[in-house]
């Protein structure tokens, strides 16, 4: 059916009418109410005052609208604010070179394995991601408590790289296996060696994998607080950290609701860019 | 292909480090020592233990309980968003897809603060076991519904007019074609939405309150505290548990694997 | 009275009149053909039949009754679908007893229904089997028993021989023909192959941009074609552009451009003076050395350019001395028949005064 018609044709069956609201209307009353108004809620909570004791302070007082940009001029007014931040996308960063690092021969190996072989080796992938997330970080106090090494950067930045590797592999796998072999065969006839071959074909055309793989750990790194919390000191806390103390512990909502639209942003605009990068790569190969 | 050893070497490597650090839990999970150090001999009295830990028992309860409830709910409204998603793209339902699909991707603590502010302002709702179950659903709804989608897109579409041709109306073709054919999909996604939700820690976190405390919760506050057997017993179980689960869902839907990779 | 009517029907997409002020009358027990170039209108049409879609203006009309606002379910018209659209999760059987299902008919009248239909399309011992353990074949047996099954007063087919191969698509084209003998019920056949339709139907709607063009038994939609379009839609046929020199109760004479005079067969209506074109198939025209063509009324002389060898005829082009290009099809009947023209030959083209035909326009 073409759209765009307005004739009777299209108006013509109110069984038909009634079924696609009867079908659409639960799911979408239920996301609007929990999933749509408490963001909206989220943005206007960062434009008021906190309350008393804890939470946001009533929203109209002596019959006048109480709204502020008090959060934010807090948030530019404080370098620590700032550095977190910061912190938190050198954490992101460096955790999804390392995940990219280990994923990528893993990916490749299992790309080239035989046919019936690879179900079984992605499925190898899969399953320790498929055990609760708390016990991945609690195999990791075990493992580096006894080394010395926990409440340290550096069993963040594991934790992190364990927790989120398989959102690198699957797919990196998954754009990897696509590849025609004929391609190298192609290159290496044409004079190419191994690793000319992999400079000059499989990681360009592996891109778009790589940058979805990227969008898929990046961001969830950037609001995860629970890895930190955990295997991390005190002077490791992320976003994340911050927003969940401004809810849970600090009382402060507006800041922690602006703390959470400057992550949404920041999110927002790494998922545009990944999207746009996957898509000009997509359109060259 | 030729593979180079050293990509083997590597992949190796890297399933060593993806397996290692899980099977010293569920080693230690029998180890008879409270201290998490050295392997002191065989023992099943940390599973023992966990019988008697009223509190944990609970939270078991409790998460048994909301994951099912949360399942059933979001199966339900899920299959729905999927089948209007790939039957209605035009219109104001243009916007269902944002609405289903934004919560899978956003950052979960941002989902979780949004819902606190939300019961706690608009509702004025004490915190509690429907707050979590609500949460549970918000962002179970976009997994089913991807999978219920994926699977009406692989069909031909004449299937469905065929039944209206041949007589059926639209709820005896919903019936007896379209549910049929979707209905591995369907408890694929109720699978998967009861992992979901039995896994889910950070929009619980923010979501529970004081009084109601789930598997994970009780997991995180222990872990928070100390090492100890009992918490390798009890992840030994629910990675048990989570493995049938996933046994399950291959066998209905051997796509819902790859539906959780986006 | 016609089992179905169409009057004036007219189907708009946005800016494009998919169907264009269309009234076709269709009779009981007929085999009637839409035949046409995709997008000509045909499945539009067809899907206003089945009541998957509804006309913007005009109506349509079983058995006097009309048809608006019902919907598929409740119309006793069935579709074999271009897919097929068999129920995957169905067996043969389930699949053909469906309508009969829908009307809640006794089990063990579903039974013998079933076990009729299923020996009508030799399907007898597929029963119990899914349509993807069967062939393009068979589930083109199983769509069309299960549209039959209860008696529809019109079955609708939808290009359903499209996905066949050319061996098996003469077998169905067959048994098409003798199913709906035997059974009665008037079909409504959709498609863009002239050959089928011609192979097929009773009478044939040519359409062409949402219009028909012509209405007609396959003979006269071959040998008499009302305009260019189906001329040149139907069947090869060669085009010459001519006017007319004059006009008789015997015959007309043409005359076309660097070439001379061309008898044609008469036609009412025809006027000295108007322009037109001279339509001639290729069987109709002979190639022959330069002598003998000498004692056909229409013989021009010509080269041949080039000739394609199909076994059972060999198809000649033969540009003649305006430019103007014959195909003529010379069959190789004549046992041990090895005598080509070869290319650049240079030949005789002629055929009988009463051949061809005068299309004004």
């Amino acid at each position: 059916m073409m759209p765009g018609s307005t004739s009777r044709a299209e108006s013509r069956s109110h069984a038909d009418r009634a079924t696609k609201w009867a079908v659409s209307l639960p799911p979408s009353l239920f996301l609007i109410a929990f999933f749509l108004l408490p963001s909206l809620l989220m943005v206007a909570a960062s434009f008021r005052h906190p309350g008393e004791f804890g939470g946001l302070a009533p929203l109209f007082l002596d019959g006048r609208l109480q709204l502020t940009l008090e959060t934010y001029r807090f948030f530019a007014g404080d370098f620590i604010y700032a550095e977190i931040f910061l912190r938190s996308f050198v954490v992101a960063g460096l955790t999804t070179l390392l995940c990219l690092l280990l994923a990528y021969p893993l990916a490749l190996l299992i790309a080239r394995s035989p046919k019936r072989r690879r179900d079984l080796l992605v499925l190898l992938v899969i399953l320790p991601f498929a055990s609760n997330f708390l016990i991945r970080v609690y195999a990791w106090i075990m493992l580096l408590g006894p080394a010395g090494l926990l409440y340290t950067p550096f069993a963040v930045i594991v934790g992190m790289v364990y927790v989120h590797l398989p959102f690198m592999i699957l797919p990196l796998y998954t754009n990897l296996e696509k590849h025609d072999p004929a391609l190298l065969e192609a290159a290496q006839d044409l004079g190419a060696g191994a690793w000319t071959r992999f400079w000059r074909i499989t990681l360009p055309l592996s891109l778009p994998g790589i940058w979805s793989g990227t969008a898929l750990v990046f961001i969830p790194v950037l609001g995860m607080f629970a890895v930190p919390e955990l295997l991390g000191g005190t002077r490791d806390i992320l976003i994340g950290n911050l927003i969940k103390e401004q809810f849970l512990d600090n009382r402060d909502w507006p800041l922690g609701a602006t703390l959470s639209i400057l992550l949404t942003v920041a999110v927002l605009a790494l998922a545009a860019l990944a999207a746009r990068a996957g898509r000009l790569r997509g359109k060259t190969s | 292909m030729r593979r180079g050893p050293w990509l083997w070497a590597a992949a190796l490597a890297v399933y060593a480090f993806l397996y290692m650090p899980l099977a010293v839990v569920v080693l230690f999970s029998f180890n008879d020592s409270t201290l998490n150090a050295e392997w002191v001999g065989f023992t099943t009295r940390w599973y023992g233990k966990l019988l008697d830990d009223d509190e944990m028992l609970r939270a078991a309860g409790n998460s048994l309980g909301i994951a099912l409830a949360a399942s059933a709910v979001a199966t339900l409204l899920g299959t729905m968003a999927g089948i209007a998603m790939h039957r209605w793209q035009s219109g104001s339902l243009r916007l269902l897809p944002f609405l289903v699909l934004t919560p899978v991707a956003m950052p979960e603590i941002l989902l979780g603060v949004s819902l606190l502010i939300f019961f706690r302002q608009v509702l004025d709702l004490t915190l509690g076991l429907f707050s979590i179950l609500a949460a549970h659903v918000t962002f179970s709804i976009g997994f089913v519904a991807i999978i219920v989608r994926a699977r009406l897109a692989g069909m031909d579409e004449s299937i469905f007019e065929a039944a209206r041709d041949l007589g059926a109306s639209p709820w005896q073709t919903f019936r007896r074609v379209t549910l049929p054919l979707i209905l591995p999909g369907v408890l694929a996604g109720f699978l998967m939405s009861f992992t979901l939700s039995i896994d889910d820690f950070v929009i619980t976190f923010f979501v529970a309150g004081v009084g109601v405390s789930t598997l994970p919760l009780q997991i995180y506050s222990m872990i928070k505290v100390a090492v100890t057997p009992e918490v390798n017993a009890v992840s030994t179980l629910l990675m048990a548990l989570t493995l049938t689960m996933i046994a399950l869902a291959s066998r209905l839907a051997p796509d819902l694997l790859k539906a959780r990779q986006q | 009275m016609a089992i179905l009517e169409i009057r004036n029907v007219t189907r708009r997409f946005g800016e494009l009149n998919a169907v264009d002020d269309v009234s076709l009358a269709i009779e009981a027990g007929e085999f009637f053909t839409l035949l046409g170039p995709s997008g000509c209108g045909k499945t539009t049409l067809l899907r206003m039949i089945a009541g998957f879609d509804e006309p913007d203006e005009g109506a349509l009309f079983l058995d006097g009754q009309p048809l608006a606002g019902i919907p598929p379910e409740r119309r006793p018209v069935h579709t074999v679908f271009q897919s097929y659209a068999l129920f995957p999760h169905m067996t043969v059987a389930e699949n053909v007893a469906f309508p009969l299902q829908m009307v809640r008919l006794a089990d063990d009248e579903i039974r013998r229904r079933l076990r009729e239909t299923l020996d009508l399309v030799h399907l007898a011992d597929k029963a119990g089997q899914y349509p993807h353990e069967l062939s393009g074949g068979q589930k083109q047996r199983v769509a069309l028993a299960r549209g039959l099954i209860n008696r529809p007063r019109l079955l609708l087919l939808d290009e359903p021989l499209g996905a066949l191969d050319a061996k098996l698509r003469e077998q169905m084209e067959r048994e098409l023909i003798a199913l709906q003998r035997e059974v009665g019920i008037t079909f409504v056949f959709v498609t863009h192959s002239q050959q089928e339709a011609l192979a097929l139907s009773h009478r044939i709607a040519v359409m062409n941009a949402g219009r028909v063009e012509q209405v007609d038994v396959p003979e006269r939609l071959y040998g008499f074609p009302k305009n260019r379009f189906v001329a040149d839609f139907i069947g090869t046929i060669n085009l010459i552009e001519v006017a007319v020199a004059a006009a008789d109760a015997h015959h007309l004479r043409l005359t076309a451009p660097g070439l001379g005079d061309i008898f044609a067969p008469p036609l009412a209506g025809i006027r000295a003076g108007e322009r037109g074109a001279f339509a001639l198939r290729p069987e109709q025209v002979r190639v022959l050395s330069s002598k003998a063509a000498a004692d056909l009324k229409n013989h021009f002389p010509g080269q041949v350019r080039d000739y394609l060898y199909l076994g059972d005829v060999t198809v000649y082009k033969v540009a003649l001395e305006n430019g103007a290009v014959l195909e003529a099809l010379e069959a190789n009947a004549a046992p041990g028949c090895a005598k080509f023209h070869e290319i650049g030959d240079v030949v005789d083209v002629g055929w009988r005064h009463d051949a061809g035909l005068y299309l004004p326009g």
